[in-house]
């Protein structure tokens, strides 16, 4: 609809590809953690990604973080920069919603490689669950996403919208209901291998489709968490990193797309952004999907993996559920999908689920999954959207540096 | 069923609530370009013309999807659960979204055809509903 005013997402200028990299990451207590604030778990994030790449406070220059839905502070960036004693030369809060923590990761890279910031430190973390009642967290989302004039009246709620999704997806490549279901059951099984998913217990087909309705075709167990969680991670310059660790994990492409912000403008239903972020994330890298180990997308609810599957290039449109449903996007099979329980079974506070993805990631990258480690895992994508599919940014992630 | 309050509107969309008021469903007109747009803006977003007018929509459309609500976002629709919300695409072309109301709301299926009516919310402010037409 709003294809002529659509920016070119021809890659321009400096590639950030090789030229700076992760060095540590961290997660707080996460579930549900009354004995800290969204600061509080923000700090304790920071404090562990600091604690695994060795470095001390002294070292950061940079601060990047997202917003807060619970806690009422506007400008977030030095709120954090003053709860934690820093006096950073780069600093800033973005709001892109689900995206915003791939958007830091590409913030922090072109920071360092304009010398701007030597060692950013991004984190975000809310105190969702704990911190609001479930009313509240349900209705301060609903009014942060839906269209305040031409939505609001109505009623919808963010399962909606993307209920919506998933109803025009079912009727234009005819899956069915159980086919959906498999998206939660195998990224439950995945979260059972994580040490501190929020939710562990096996659920199966059958119980997907007997919780409780929330707005049709999606049930309870169809939607994420709502969770008390941050996360943390490092970025430096390659150079630098590997004096930091004999482990960095190179941001190797980046890319965004941004389409629209309310469903009601959305194109349609069935192709997003996620394309075109994801192909810039490629270009930049000079690889493409069969090149992924491991993926880390986006789920805040069941339909969303799928779409993204397709749109990422790995399956064919139509084929996202069949791809759940054949195993391959389980541990062990082709592409690993949210080894860590996603935002459907690990954790999900505001933008700390996409975060969260990162720094699963980068553990996967480093060798650190355990059980649930994927074999082999070299190169890594993560997917973060915000909104309704609205706002995009892939991030691709490798354990070495990659030629073109 | 309790009314619900009036619909909160801007500069953009001030016309478009005083207009449902009266029964009348408008949509954005680039006189430019010639293509209609939804939600109203200042400029039309596909040639960023700056004369955009108004026009009636005969308030004819198709399901493009629709979802039913059983847990209301706030407290005020939560008497009205289960609701249907959708997302119409008018005759014209643009797409909005609205409830299917009628006794036959929760059958509702993509790609039906719909037609508009007006539902009382507070203060004499009106928004427009979608009803299934009849087969």
């Amino acid at each position: 609809m709003i294809g002529a005013l659509r920016p070119s997402v021809a890659d321009a200028g400096v590639s950030l590809r090789n030229r700076t990299a992760i060095v540590g990451v961290g997660e707080s207590d996460i579930g549900k953690v009354p004995q800290l604030s969204g600061l509080g778990l923000t700090a304790q994030a920071a404090k562990r990604a600091l604690d695994h790449a060795g470095l001390t406070v002294r070292d950061i220059d940079g601060l990047l973080t997202a917003y807060s839905l619970t806690e009422p502070f506007f400008m977030l960036g030095t709120v954090l920069c003053e709860y934690l004693g820093l006096r950073p030369r780069f600093c800033s809060s973005v709001v892109a919603g689900g995206a915003t923590p791939a958007i830091l990761l590409g913030h922090a890279a072109a920071a360092i490689v304009t010398g701007r910031a030597s060692c950013v430190l991004v984190c975000t973390g809310e105190n969702r669950a704990t911190g609001v009642s479930r009313d509240a967290a349900v209705s301060s989302l609903a009014s942060a996403v839906g269209h305040p004039y031409f939505e609001h009246p109505f009623g919808i709620s963010i399962p909606g919208c993307y209920a919506m999704i998933a109803q025009r997806y079912m009727h234009e490549y005819g899956i069915t209901r159980e086919q959906l279901a498999r998206v939660p059951v195998v990224t439950r099984k995945h979260a059972a291998l994580h040490p501190t998913s929020h939710m562990k217990t096996p659920i199966t087909v059958e119980d997907v489709i007997a919780s409780k309705p929330i707005a049709s075709p999606l049930n309870l167990l169809d939607c994420c968490l709502i969770s008390d969680a941050a996360g943390a991670f490092i970025v430096t310059s390659a150079e630098r990193a590997r004096d930091i660790t004999d482990r960095p994990v190179y941001l190797l492409g980046v890319g965004e797309c941004h389409t629209h912000e309310y469903i009601v403008c959305a194109e349609d239903l069935v192709h997003f952004g996620v394309r075109e972020s994801g192909e810039g994330a490629y270009r930049m890298a000079g690889l493409g999907p069969s090149d992924i180990d491991v993926a880390q997308l986006y789920d805040c609810f069941s339909i969303v993996p799928i779409l993204e599957l397709e749109e990422l290039g790995f399956c064919r449109t139509g084929e996202g559920a069949a791809f759940y449903a054949e195993g391959h996007a389980a541990i062990g099979g082709k592409l690993p999908v949210n080894t860590h329980g996603g935002m459907l079974s690990h954790a999900h506070a505001g933008a700390t689920g996409g975060m969260l993805g990162i720094v699963e990631a980068v553990a996967q990258l480093r060798g650190e999954c355990g059980e649930r480690q994927v074999r082999d895992a070299r190169t890594a994508l993560v997917h973060n959207e915000g909104g309704v599919l609205s706002s995009n940014c892939t991030v691709i992630l490798a354990n070495d540096m990659r030629q073109a | 069923m309790t009314q619900l309050p009036a619909p909160a509107f801007n500069a953009d969309s001030k016309r478009f609530w005083e207009a449902a008021r009266e029964n009348r469903l408008l949509v954005s007109h680039c006189d430019a370009c010639t293509r209609l747009f939804f939600p109203p803006r200042h400029l039309c977003p596909h040639c960023w013309s700056d004369k955009i007018s108004w026009r009636d929509s005969g308030g004819a459309g198709v399901v493009y999807s629709f979802t039913i609500i059983h847990r209301a976002p706030v407290a005020e629709f939560a008497p009205r659960v289960p609701y249907v919300v959708a997302l119409i695409t008018l005759a014209e072309g643009p797409r909005m979204m609205a409830n299917i109301v009628g006794e036959d709301a929760l059958e509702t299926r993509v790609g039906d055809a719909v037609k508009v009516e007006f539902e009382p919310r507070a203060d004499g402010w009106k928004v427009p509903q979608f009803r299934r037409s009849a087969r």
